[in-house]
């Protein structure tokens, strides 16, 4: 009984400047894991965000391009075009995705761009101090809907999977949480499929990964696990939403 | 080298090919739309890359994405297109990564106009986006001149490791001339193994390269705009260029314009030579570096009684002319916005309100 | 096989998710500060962990690790 668990390759020594409890290091480490498993690192070029994972190249083992907001899609578009040999993934949060990035991903998506996607969706804006995002929860107090995110003047959360998968091109677009261990080991599968699918040269990836904000949330780590599968995992279905035999 | 009759737009494009660039993205925006719809069929021949991208703001991260890894890559827009490159534009010369920007210039503010202008040149010069950065700007007159420096600027792009933006405008891009494509102007790619994110196995190594324009450190950004300040500085040594015109003689007048609105001027100094009215024309083939140093000293002739800017716009390179000058001479600008370009008549006009 | 468990108190945030996930109760959080300023986690019960890993999977700090070691070590231990 028992397992070995170690840092994987992929992953840098840095310790991160995440918050504790936040689940960015969990999404990092199931990344740097696949990228591992598949022995793709001296081929793997990752593009960077604008939000808490602008950073995130100093915490991976191989190239890495920093992106503007939103546009990490289209810079990745860029590189897979002219290296199509290349493994190309963009990490993105809820602004950067689905607010101001959203036609770069719109439209890679339906181009079928032969990229991957891992879309962190923690229902706030981290690095600018919890301001309201696309994804915001109804009636979820952030610094810019103080009153709690009224739909009648700020809409219904976006569900980016279900938009995305409403598209014919994409591959494979998948839901998984990283509020549990269970979930977190089949979040892993989701993005070892999207990679391997990448590999296969098949159109377009993305895994949505339900994530916390405890900073911005203002709550406990413990507590914020709890609050993502009470409040964000009933209106967030879980599952893959498209996969290649969709057709 | 046999010439063919080419439409600016067209030429353009192959230019890119016949230099080594085979990648480009672009979005359709009169009056440059005849590159995109050209290099769509010849970039499939040459076994090149084209893709319409979904916006000019998406297409300037498609040329950063690709040349960050290493790529030789362009693009070409209109002024409200090179608008929404300009965040871009800042972003791919804070990392240093070379690509080529072609500007068709049409009428503006806002929507503008469709006809040709030379309304963007503060926007090329003097930084469309934010911070401190230049990109090399040339400014051809004839569809030969915008091959011959599409050519040039990958090269130039490279040597910098910075964009360069050429700067034509609608008649550049929709006028057919003959053109020829030097075979020496077509020069290798350099070796961009020690920044680029070309993957690590391509460089047979184990370090990793990172393109990023991030710098929290206030010591560390401030050295990296020196850095980049020093090319710009290297650049006004190395890569002033400019045609002088009618310049024996004792001229009384010099004009300064480039692009298309220099071949009105030019017939104007031809046409009010023939009257024995001598006047000089100095037309800057790039527009960064500025040539500064020419200007004044052909501004300070003893005969020269003025300096007249002649510009498609509302007066933007006069205020590098007046610069440029330093007080030593008057300076006046005459021009026209709208698309109506300027006819010799009206330049001759406007130069005989000034000397006597 | 023999495992050992490791936590590096200085990679630890002390967020406390390891200890609400291990499902033989072996993790606390220390009441001495790191070189951080956390409180960090450790085996307060180690004989009963089971090497499930499961802590390690929760961690987003990679803090935790296990690795083999020789049985003779482990007996020592």
């Amino acid at each position: 009984m028992g397992k070995t668990f170690h840092k994987p390759e992929a992953l840098a020594d840095t310790i991160t400047h995440y918050c504790p409890g936040c689940t960015h290091g969990v999404a990092h480490r199931l990344v740097a894991e696949v990228i591992d498993e598949l022995g793709i690192r001296d081929r793997t070029v990752g593009v960077a965000p604008v939000g808490c994972a602008v950073l995130m190249y100093n915490y991976f083992t191989f190239d890495f391009q920093e992106a503007a907001h939103g546009r990490a899609p289209a810079m990745a578009t860029g590189i897979k075009r002219v290296r199509p040999d290349l493994m190309v993934f963009t990490y993105q949060g809820d602004g950067d995705l689905a607010s101001i990035g959203l036609s770069e991903i719109v439209h890679s998506a339906n181009r079928g761009e032969k990229f991957t996607t891992i879309f962190i969706n923690n229902a706030v804006y981290g690095m600018t101090g919890g301001q309201m995002a696309p994804t915001t929860m109804p009636n979820q107090r952030t610094t810019t809907s103080p009153f709690g995110r009224k739909t009648t003047s700020e809409g219904m959360p976006m569900k980016v999977s279900e938009l995305l998968a409403s598209l014919q091109t994409p591959a494979y677009i998948s839901r998984q949480s990283l509020t549990r261990p269970k979930y977190i080991n089949r979040a892993k599968k989701a993005i070892k499929k999207a990679f391997t699918y990448q590999m296969e040269n098949r159109c377009f990836s993305l895994v949505e990964l339900i994530s916390t904000c405890p900073t911005n949330w203002g709550m406990t780590p413990v507590d914020a696990l709890k609050w993502a599968e009470e409040k964000m995992m009933p209106y967030y279905e879980l599952g893959d939403h498209k996969t290649p035999e969709d057709g | 080298m046999t010439k063919v009759l080419m439409k600016g737009n067209e030429a353009i494009g192959e230019a890119a090919i016949r230099a080594g660039c085979l990648n480009y993205f672009a979005y359709p925006i009169t009056p440059q739309t005849e590159v995109a719809e050209y290099l769509s069929r010849r970039m499939a021949e040459v076994d090149g890359v084209f893709l319409q991208g979904e916006s000019e703001v998406a297409v300037s991260y498609m040329i950063f994405g690709a040349s960050a890894c290493g790529e030789r890559v362009f693009t070409t827009s209109s002024s409200p297109g090179i608008s929404l490159m300009s965040e871009g534009i800042s972003y791919i010369t804070a990392a240093e990564c070379p690509a080529v920007f072609v500007n068709i210039m049409r009428g503006g503010p806002g929507l503008g106009g469709i006809l040709p202008s030379q309304a963007d040149y503060f926007q090329a010069t003097k930084g469309g986006g934010h911070g401190d950065y230049k990109l090399l700007v040339m400014a051809p007159a004839s569809v030969q001149e915008a091959v011959e420096m599409v050519m040039q600027a990958f090269a130039l792009a490279d040597k910098y490791r910075n964009p360069v933006m050429i700067l034509g405008d609608g008649l550049i891009g929709q006028m057919m001339e003959p053109v020829e494509f030097p075979d020496h102007l077509k020069i290798q790619p350099t070796n961009k193994d020690d920044w680029a994110t070309n993957g690590m196995s391509t460089r047979k190594g184990n370090t990793r390269n990172l393109v990023k324009t991030l710098y929290l450190n206030p010591e560390e950004l401030n050295a990296h705009n020196l850095k980049l300040k020093a090319k710009y500085e290297q650049m006004a040594r190395e890569e002033v260029r400019y045609e002088a015109y009618n310049f024996d003689g004792g001229y009384r007048l010099l004009i300064v314009s480039y692009g298309t609105m220099s071949r009105v001027c030019r017939t104007a100094v031809d046409m009010l030579k023939e009257e024995g009215l001598e006047i000089a024309m100095l037309r800057p083939k790039y527009l960064f570096p500025f040539p500064s140093g020419p200007i004044r000293d052909a501004a300070t002739k003893d005969s020269c009684q003025a300096v007249l800017s002649v510009e498609m716009c509302m007066g933007q390179m006069v205020e590098d002319v007046e610069r440029s000058v330093a007080g030593t001479s008057p300076v006046h600008w005459y021009g026209k916005c709208g698309g109506d370009v300027p006819t010799p008549e009206e330049v001759i006009e406007a130069v005989k309100k000034l000397v006597d | 096989m023999a495992y050992q468990h490791d936590i590096d108190k200085d990679r630890c945030k002390g967020c406390g998710l390891c200890v609400t996930v291990c499902p033989k109760n072996v993790l606390e959080i220390s009441d001495k500060i790191n070189t951080k300023g956390y409180f960090p986690a450790y085996q307060e019960r180690p004989e009963d962990c089971i090497f499930c890993a499961i802590c390690c999977t929760m961690c987003p700090d990679v803090a935790m690790t296990i690795r083999e070691i020789e049985e003779t070590a482990a007996a020592k231990e």
